[in-house]
This record gives C-alpha cells, structure tokens and sequence, in this order.
C-alpha cells in the first residue's frame, strides 16, 4: 500500500518536472543544434551563438531591454521600500487600507489591461511613448514586488536594536540608515532583482507602452517567430534563461542569507 | 558649614544646596509618574528617589510595569503624567538618543551586520570621538567583560553568556550616569546566572555607576541590589534594602512575594500577644497596631521537636503532612489543629541534625516571640 503511493508520487513528480521543464529543455538542447531545421538533430554546434551575436538588431533590443530593466528595477526598488517603510512604521495613518489595497493590486491585475491603460493615460497625455514609457510601465509593474518583500521582512524586524542605537546616541533618521538599513538590505536586493527579472521578461506591457526606435528584447523575439522559428531565436531565449534563473538564485540566496543574519536576534528573543 | 565660595551663582544655589545638606540629593527622581496604554494603567502615580552610585533593583511579578518605567527612563515610552528628574533637570522632553543614561536590553538588540568590536563602539563614535580614543576604551571595557581579543567577532559566532556581556561592554562603555538593565540575566542557565549577578555588583562597584535593573527573580534582587522597590499593578509595595524587604515586609503581599512565609491571623492585644484560633501567641514587643493582624512567620525561624519544647517559646502542635529533601535543607510541612500548613526549613547541617520523624507522625512547632512579624495589611 505504501509502495504504490510512493510509486504514484514519483510518477506524479517526474511528470510535473517533464511537464514544466521539457520544452525548455529541448529549447537549450536545440540552440546548440548544428542544422538551420529547427525540428532536426545534426549535431552540436554554436554557430546560432554566432549568428545571435553579429544580428544587430536583437543586439539592439537586449541592451534596449537590459537598460529598461535596470532603471526600472532601481525605481521600483526606491518606490517599492518607500511604501513597504510607510505600511509598516507609520500605524494607521488615514487611507492606509486604501494605500495598501492600490499599491497590492497590480499583483494581480491582468497584464493586458495594465498595459492598455497606461497605453490610454500616455495617449491622453500626449507623451511620446518610447524607451521611457516603458520605463514608467515597468517601475508600475513591479513595484509591488519590491513592497511585498521589504514589507515582509520589516514586519519581523526587531525594533529593540533600533532602540539600542537611539540609546546609544543615535538620533532617529541616521538610526535608520546606518542600522536598519544595512539589515534589510538583502530584502532590498532580492526586490531588486525580482524587480530585474520581471521587467526583462514582458512582452504584453512593453508592447502597450512601447514606440518606435524601442524594441526590447521579448517583442524582437516575438515578431522573428511570427516569421516562423529560427534557430538564433533558441540561442537567445537559452541565454534569457540564464540570466533570469542567475537573477532568481541571487535573490533567493540574499534572501536566505537575511534570515540567517535575523537568527541571532530572533534566538534571543525566544528565551 | 561650608562657607558660600565668592563667585556662587546667587542666593537660589546657595540656599537648595544648605536646605538639602542632611539628605545628599537623589540622582534620579521620579514624581508621581504614570503611564497609560489605552484604558490600562501600566505604572500608577509612582514616585521613587534613586541616589548617586546605587545598586537599585525593581521587582515585581510579571506585567506590574517593570519594563514600562525603565522604558520611560530611557525615554522611549512617554509618561502620561508626572516627572522624571536626573540630577534636579526634568528629562521627560528629552529623546531618548540625547540622555545620559544607557539601557541594557532584554534580548540584548546587539546589532547583528556589527562585530563585537562595532557592538561596543557604536555608542562612542556617535559621540564622534577620535579613532584612538575610541580604540582604547573598547579595549578597557572588554578587558573589563572579559572579552579581550574577541574585537573581529561576529555576534552569531558568540553564546549567550558571551553576547550578555557584549551588551553590557556596549551599554557602559558611554560612561552613562543611570546603566538600566532589563532583566539581564535571565536568558542564561542557573549557573552562568549565579555567576554573573556577582559579577555585576564586582562591575559596579568598580564604576561607581548608579545601576537599575529590573527582575522577577526574588533572589537575585536580593543578592545584587543595594535597595529594592516591590511592584504590583504599577504601584509600589514596599522600597527597602533587602534585608529590611525579609526580614520586616511591610505588607502580607510582600511578605508572600519574597521568599516562603506562613500566616497566622489573629487579634492584637495589649501586652504583646496575639489571640488566634492556636490561643495566645506572643509577639515582638512595642506594637502599635490594634485589631486585626496576621502574624508572619518565614520557615527557616521555626523550631520542630517531638515533645513540647521548655522555655518562654511560642509552641503549636501538629502532624508531619510531607517532608522534602533540598539538600542544604530540609523543608517540613505540618498540618496544624485547624488543619492549616504551616512550613518549616531544617537545615542538614550535620547528620544529627536530622530530625527522625516519618509522615503522620505528631511534632511541635516552636519560635522564640523576635522571630515572628507582625503584619497589619
Ligand atoms: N506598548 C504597549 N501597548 C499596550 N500595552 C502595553 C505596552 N507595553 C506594555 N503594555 C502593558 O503594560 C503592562 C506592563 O507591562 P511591562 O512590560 O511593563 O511589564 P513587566 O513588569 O516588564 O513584565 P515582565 O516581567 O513580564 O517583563 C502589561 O499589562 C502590558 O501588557
Ligand atoms: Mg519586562
């Protein structure tokens, strides 16, 4: 009895990895293919790698997109920790309900109408939309990401070790910056490159908010494959991979090494 | 007298000094204090006088508002009412970061991104010292903790005796006028504990620092303080030296708050003896308190014999209810006439120092009339 449930989650376990993985796989597994068919094995081969790199077009586009997510990162990072400080320190200020409900709901707004409504406002602005609407569109997407995991780690921050500093002559804001800041900065770090990641991988709100001359990387990807699959586009989407999962490891890691860092304090307030 | 010098300040200077020459000035000066939390009284119209280089101790069971006036002290929680005076200057307007006065906390709050040697200098470079004067009072308190070469140390890489005494270099290091310490001592096991609590009076009588620490553990105020204040639901109970706080409480609260004691209650007459349901009893003499009282007895004062003990000694007969072996002493609870217990301490000092009884068996209690306190609350 017990083996057939064992044997039934193993089964389960390796269907599920094959099912989220596979194509993905195949995908890396085929950038290194040699022939220009996209469905036929001859062998390995970087010659896609070199192509990739001498396209000057997705060349374009990645440093485009690289650029957009590292701004866009950064703002929401500021925003995001600004917002997660006020819901956690300021009480209950008037409208903090409100502000928490507006600054959680692109966390689960569908994209499209994210993306067409700022679409609309820059429309009935008049802005010109390009590199930096799709800045703005990225720092408003991601921004809750940021909040969520600041706010997280600042609601179990141990609020005596700032007493200790305003106690040990420290006034108030340098308290904040010299001590509560080192210790939730790997909070900060890990929003930052969730932040990152997001942004580089989003077709549907750049595609809304973006001009002309500002192609990123997702959307250049998108309209080759409408021209049917090239073996290039392999190759870049492997590099993506690598770069977004490098970002999500990082974070995780910074992560963990926070909580690590908050053990001895929590140890202490357990006895 | 000592003559006014030629250049004092004025008559005002002259005269408070003159008025207060009998009673040396408190260091530290509550007045009527009380904090609120909502519809919750945490500290009650408290006032209290703490001197120059005390050794101060406030005791109370958990939740009476310990943690609440130290707080206050420190300047982190504001007092709905009253004032707080250090060296005659209302502090209560003064934020916490610009008082001379230092906190040792519960969990300690070291500061985990620091290392030891960050811990104990943080509070010196906000005094922006010089880099070598900084140097050599970190290096003169750890040697004092006895923390030498542990400077590059991260605080996860240190136990709990050794983080306590991270705080305490920390928090003394500013040479402050009050150090408050929060129950210092209670994350450590029985012994470290014991350990340190001499420690910390060898600390402060080094330092001469006026030191007030909040504790529940009876025995440890006892050992450390100088002078205790037992607290109840934010009030005072009692504020003596420990001595006084045992041997002469004040009220039945305090008297079963601080160590064991047994009750007997009774009517006081003139003469010197209590009427209760045992008969006469006699008691110190001078009493002024008529009525209603109860007579304290604490059971190491107690006598056992297995006849009627002679002599001018109050006597009272009962059976042995239970024996227990504490190893420097032996504790007997006897079930009196009206079924009451009453608990004696027996110290094994020796093996004929045993007494031979068994559970049941018939005994007398005994106690010279001094050993007795008469209690009117
Ligand atoms: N910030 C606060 N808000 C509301 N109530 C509080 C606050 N701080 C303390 N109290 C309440 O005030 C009372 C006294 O608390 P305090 O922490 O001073 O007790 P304590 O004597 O230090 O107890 P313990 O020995 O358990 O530490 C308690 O009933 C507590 O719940
Ligand atoms: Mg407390």
């Amino acid at each position: 009895m017990k083996r057939n449930i064992s044997i039934f989650n193993v089964t389960s376990v390796v269907f599920g990895l094959a099912f989220l993985y596979l194509p993905i796989t195949i995908l890396v597994v085929y950038s290194f293919n040699a022939s220009r068919l996209v469905t036929v094995w001859s062998g390995w081969s970087l010659a896609w790698y070199r192509e990739l790199f001498s396209d000057e077009a997705m060349i374009a586009a990645a440093w485009t997109s690289l650029r957009i997510a590292a701004l866009s990162a950064t703002a929401a990072t500021v925003l995001g920790t600004l917002a997660a400080i006020a819901l956690t320190r300021f009480g209950r200020f008037r409208g903090r309900v409100a502000f928490s409900g507006m600054i959680y709901a692109p966390l689960v707004m569908p994209e499209v109408i994210t993306g067409l409504s700022l679409l609309l406002l820059f429309v009935a602005l008049n802005v010109d939309r390009g590199f930096w609407t799709v800045v703005l569109a990225h720092t408003t997407l991601t921004m809750c990401f940021v909040t969520v995991i600041v706010q997280s780690r600042l609601v179990d921050f141990d609020r005596s070790v700032e007493e200790a500093a305003m106690d040990l002559g420290c006034p108030p804001f340098k308290t904040f910056v010299i001590v509560t800041l080192p210790l939730i900065l790997p909070a900060i770090a890990a929003g930052w490159m969730l932040a990152f990641s997001l942004s580089l991988d989003d077709l549907v709100i750049a595609s809304f908010t973006s001009g002309p001359g500002a192609t990123t990387l997702p959307m250049r990807i998108y309209s080759e494959v409408r021209l049917g699959v090239k073996p290039e586009v392999n190759a870049v989407c492997t590099i993506m991979i690598a770069v977004v999962a490098l970002g999500t490891v990082t974070a995780s890691l910074m992560a963990k090494r926070g909580a690590r860092r908050r053990e001895p304090a929590a140890l202490a307030a357990q006895v | 007298m000592v003559a006014p010098p030629p250049t004092a300040a004025g008559r005002g200077w002259l005269t408070t000094k003159v008025g207060e020459m009998d009673k040396p000035a408190a260091l530290l000066r509550i007045e009527n204090v009380s904090k609120q939390f909502g519809p919750l009284t945490a500290v009650d119209s408290l006032s209290l006088e703490i001197g120059h280089g005390e050794f101060f101790a406030l005791l109370g069971p958990s939740g009476c508002g310990k943690t609440t006036l130290l707080r206050m002290l420190a300047g982190f929680e504001t007092p709905s009412s009253g004032r707080i005076l250090l060296d005659g200057e209302d502090i209560v307007a003064v934020p916490p970061h610009r008082r001379p006065i230092n906190m040792m906390f519960q969990n300690y709050a070291l500061f985990p991104h620091l290392t030891v040697e960050g811990n104990v200098a943080f509070g010196l470079r906000q005094e922006r010292l010089s880099r070598a004067e900084i140097a050599t009072r970190v290096e003169e308190m750890l040697a004092l903790v006895r923390l030498k070469g542990f400077n590059r140390r991260r605080i996860d890489h240190l136990s709990g005796g050794q983080r306590q005494r991270v705080a305490l270099a920390r928090s003394l290091v500013k040479r402050p006028r009050v150090l408050l310490l929060d129950e210092p001592l209670a994350a450590l096991d029985k012994k470290l504990r014991a350990e340190t609590q001499f420690e910390l009076m060898e600390l402060q009588r080094k330092l001469g620092t006026t030191f007030v620490i909040v504790t529940h553990d009876q025995e440890e105020a006892m050992i450390v303080a100088d002078r205790i204040a037992v607290m109840d639901r934010g009030r005072l109970r009692q504020v003596a030296p420990p001595n006084d706080i045992y041997e002469r409480p004040n009220s039945r609260w305090v008297a079963e708050f601080i160590g064991e004691v047994s009750l007997i209650e009774g009517a006081l007459r003139a003469g010197g003896i209590l009427d209760s349901v045992f008969g006469p009893l006699r008691v110190p003499p001078n009493q002024t308190a008529r009525g209603k009282v109860w007579l304290a007895l604490r059971p190491e004062k107690l006598r056992l014999s297995t006849t009627r003990p002679e002599g001018d000694l109050n006597a009272l007969s009962g059976t042995v209810s239970e024996i227990g072996y504490r190893g420097g002493v032996s504790i007997y609870k006897v079930r009196l006439a009206d079924q009451s217990l009453i608990k004696v301490a027996l110290s094994n000092s020796g093996p004929s120092s045993r007494l031979e009884v068994s559970i049941g068996a018939t005994i007398w209690v005994s106690w010279p009339k001094e050993n007795g306190v008469v209690l009117t609350q």
